[in-house]
């Protein structure tokens, strides 16, 4: 008998804080399950920078400047099913809380105005660093998502019930206790 | 402290009676221009409530203000039949000669124009409301010459009496307004029989609950009587819903302008029947303008002893107060209205228990629609089998439409149940070819042309009276993208199914609309239906998707001519959403810019 093929998993975290990749983390021993079902391709786990072809893709985050289009679409087009881990990546979570102001007031004020800025300090324009959009958005309205994990952050137990049920075939199904959001 | 002397004057009134507030809110309100934060911490204190739970009512209902109004607030109704007369551009006008964005106060705090849901003037609009008093059959001129009294700060009560004319536009009369009954006569025919033998005849003649939802109104007062009571103080009330909030529905208003004692009698025949000393009507906020009208109608019924204490001399003291809501449509699901007459936010209670056993102050309430009440005097008057051989077999007797709408004569037409959609469109002078009629407003359903031989009764299309009607020119989907909004306005946030999944329709609808649609947003609007269907508290939650699905069922090119893609497109354009990044940075390197599409 041939050894059954592992799951593929890409994960990571666009404007996030990285606490639903620490909340994936709190799934303790249970890691040690997973990877026999699953590998990692790129992930902060594994530090991979680019990603390829992928059962599965898990994105924290919402989408606030341009180099997060750019890994979000690479996500999607490597990612048979593309997840949507958190407040920020459901919705836009805390750093959609910009929204309401001005991008333009908001760098003028960072970079410009504010006291305690060095001399001569502009608003940088090196063509290294992603421009920020206007507004930060949710993932769902950049790239199509196929499953929306809600949480701040999503519990552990609700991302290893995620996962196992995926892994068995299972259509993802949090319910009650799991499932506490809006 | 004239501000305190009118607080006061206002809840000595209601008896700093808390569960009044309602009324409370509204006349300070008419008397202050706006609840100001000292306004509600004293009414707060006056009825010995927490101070939040005020501030909770207040806040609730959209005539309430909670910031200052202005002298003048316009509010254009913004139901999709006054987008069809042009509200839309007149609103700009007005905005335009007033210096104005919509939903803004003027610099100087003396007006402010927005939008509100339906006033109820379907057959007249476009409508509007001027510091909560109709206005209908707006145009450009009525435009420009408000805008000049407005800039003139000429008082509202000086305005052209005219602008403020109501017509009941009465196009077709049966048994219900061809009634031919005086005032008391039904009520001492009910008396003759006593409440049993009234109880008794109700449900001999059929009658069903018209706000839609059709329950046996005999069953209903049976209920409602049979019930003991609660606490200390047991009662019996009875309570007439006429807060006509359902876009396009305007039959209650005629009723009550120009049958207002049937409908009394019909509250005082309920109250005789389940044992009830007091009725409360709740009267939509928009109706304001009525007020006058029909308290003098109740002072008129009490001179005439068909009100107040020994009622045609018979041992029953019965009286009406009236009570106005505040601009919310959620306030039409009974416990919702319920909820509102005792000085709450409106939010649908959990049932059961019910209303007929737990319902105004805990008592048992009977909860009727205006129509079922003055429907109810002629069952009174000629029988229960009289009035079953009206109409048809699970639907007896007439019913009164509200007929707006792309049609030559809109206004009421009052059939026989049974009656085709397509006599309704041939009397009411349907022009050019009809491509589609929404019965009973968003929450009920939207035919297509296949569909004009169904008919107008609890066996095939129930209705609460909302006939809308949309020829070949109008765009489906703009009906369907006004009934999202008007659902996500009003949904009352307390559950998250509705709360949130209105919004989210209302989003994808306009995702459509701004050329940005997908395949994938058709498929979310059907994943919201059937979510929002199942897992919302109440029926506005319920029904809030009808219309998206039968118009994607039932006009589906009025979505796919939009789509700009079958399978996925992003919400924006991306690329300009970088602009301002752009701007500020001086860049436009290809790290500036993202593509659309891949």
């Amino acid at each position: 008998m041939s050894e059954k093929t592992k799951l593929r998993v890409a994960t990571t975290s666009l404007a996030g804080c990285f606490g639903c990749h620490m909340s994936f983390l709190d799934i303790d021993e249970r890691l040690l399950d997973l990877l026999e079902l699953v590998e990692f391709d790129r992930s902060p786990i594994t530090d991979i920078k680019h990603c390829g072809p992928c059962d599965l893709g898990i994105i924290e985050g919402g989408v606030c400047n341009a180099e997060n289009v750019h890994v979000l679409r690479e996500f999607r087009k490597n990612c048979k099913i593309l997840v949507a881990m958190g407040a920020c990546a459901v919705n836009g979570g805390l750093p959609a809380q910009r929204n309401h102001l001005d991008l333009r007031d908001i760098l003028e004020a960072v970079y410009e105005t504010e006291g305690g800025l060095a001399r001569g300090v502009h608003i940088p324009n090196d063509p290294e660093l992603p421009l920020p959009l206007n507004k930060v958005h949710p993932i769902h309205e950049v790239v199509k998502v196929d499953y929306f994990l809600p949480g701040c952050p999503p519990p552990a137990d609700a991302i290893w019930k995620f996962l196992t049920d995926l892994l068995a075939g299972r259509t993802p199904h949090l319910g009650h206790g799991l499932l506490h959001y809006d | 402290m004239k501000e305190d002397d009118a607080i006061l004057a206002v809840l000595a009134r209601h008896g700093n009676d808390g569960s009044r507030l309602m009324q409370i809110l509204r006349e300070t309100q008419e008397a202050l221009g706006w609840l100001a934060p000292e306004t509600i911490t004293a009414i707060a204190r006056g009825v010995n409530w927490p101070r939040a739970k005020v501030e909770g009512t207040a806040a609730f209902y959209s005539f309430f203000h909670t910031r200052p109004r202005g002298k003048y607030c316009v509010l254009w109704s913004d139901n999709i039949t006054d987008r069809m007369l042009g509200n839309r551009d007149l609103m700009q006008a007005m905005c335009a000669k007033l210096w104005l964005e919509p939903g803004r106060l003027s610099e100087d705090g003396l007006v402010s124009v927005n939008t509100t849901s339906c006033t109820g003037m379907c057959d007249q609009g476009p409508a509007l409301l001027v510091n909560y008093r109709a206005v209908t059959r707006m145009d450009m001129a009525r435009v420009e010459q408000m805008a000049e009294l407005i800039r003139n700060q000429v008082p509202v009560e000086q305005w052209p009496a005219e602008w403020f004319r109501v017509e009941d536009n009465i196009r077709r009369k049966d048994a219900l307004l061809d009634h031919g009954l005086v005032p008391g006569e039904a009520l001492a025919a009910a008396m003759e029989r006593g409440p049993a033998g009234l109880i008794d005849e109700i449900k001999a003649s059929g009658l069903r609950g018209r706000g839609g939802a059709g329950f046996s109104t005999g069953m209903k007062w049976e209920f409602c009587r049979n019930a003991p009571g609660n606490g200390d103080q047991p009662a019996h009330y009875v309570v007439c819903n006429a807060d006509e909030g359902e876009p396009g529905t305007f039959k209650d208003r005629v009723l009550l302008t120009s049958h207002a004692d049937l409908v009394f009698e019909g509250m005082t025949l309920a109250g005789y029947a389940i044992g009830a000393q007091k009725g409360l009507m709740y009267l939509r906020g928009e109706y304001r303008y009525m007020k006058d009208a029909l308290e003098a109608v109740l002072a008129r019924r009490r001179d005439d002893r068909l009100l107040g204490k020994r009622i045609l001399d018979k041992d029953f003291d019965f009286d009406i107060e009236i009570h106005f809501g505040a601009g919310a449509y959620v306030c039409g699901e009974e416990s919702a209205l319920i909820e509102s007459l005792e000085g709450k936010p409106g939010r649908p209670r959990i049932r059961p228990p019910f209303p007929v056993t737990h319902g105004y102050l805990n008592q048992p309430t009977t909860v009727n629609n205006v129509e079922t009440l003055a429907a109810a005097c002629l069952v009174a008057r000629h029988g229960g089998a009289w009035y079953a051989r009206l109409g048809t077999a699970k639907s007896a007797g007439t019913k009164l439409l509200s007929v707006s709408g792309d049609v030559e004569r809109p206004g009421i037409y009052e059939y026989p149940f049974g009656v085709t959609v397509r006599q309704v469109l041939d009397d009411a002078g349907a022009t050019g070819c009809v491509q589609g009629v929404q019965v009973s407003g968003p929450s009920g359903v939207t035919l297509s042309a296949d569909e004009l031989d169904r008919r107008i009764c609890f066996e095939d299309i129930p209705t609460a009276g909302a006939f809308m009607v949309f020829d070949c020119t109008r765009d489906m989907f703009e009906v369907a993208r006004n009934f999202a909004h008007f659902f996500a306005h009003e949904s009352c946030g307390f559950c998250t199914p509705c709360r949130v999944g209105t919004q989210v329709v209302a989003r994808l609808m306009d995702k459509l609309a701004t050329g940005h649609g997908s395949q994938y947003d058709i498929d979310e609007m059907f994943k919201m239906h059937r979510l929002m269907q199942g897992a919302s508290h109440c029926g506005l939650g319920n029904s809030a998707c009808n219309p998206l699905f039968d118009t994607l069922n039932k006009f589906r090119p009025a979505y796919e001519r939009r789509l700009k893609s079958l399978e996925y497109e992003p919400a924006f354009d991306l690329d300009a959403a970088l602009s301002q990044a752009r701007q500020m940075t001086g860049r436009d390197d290809a790290g500036a810019h993202l593509e659309n599409a891949e």
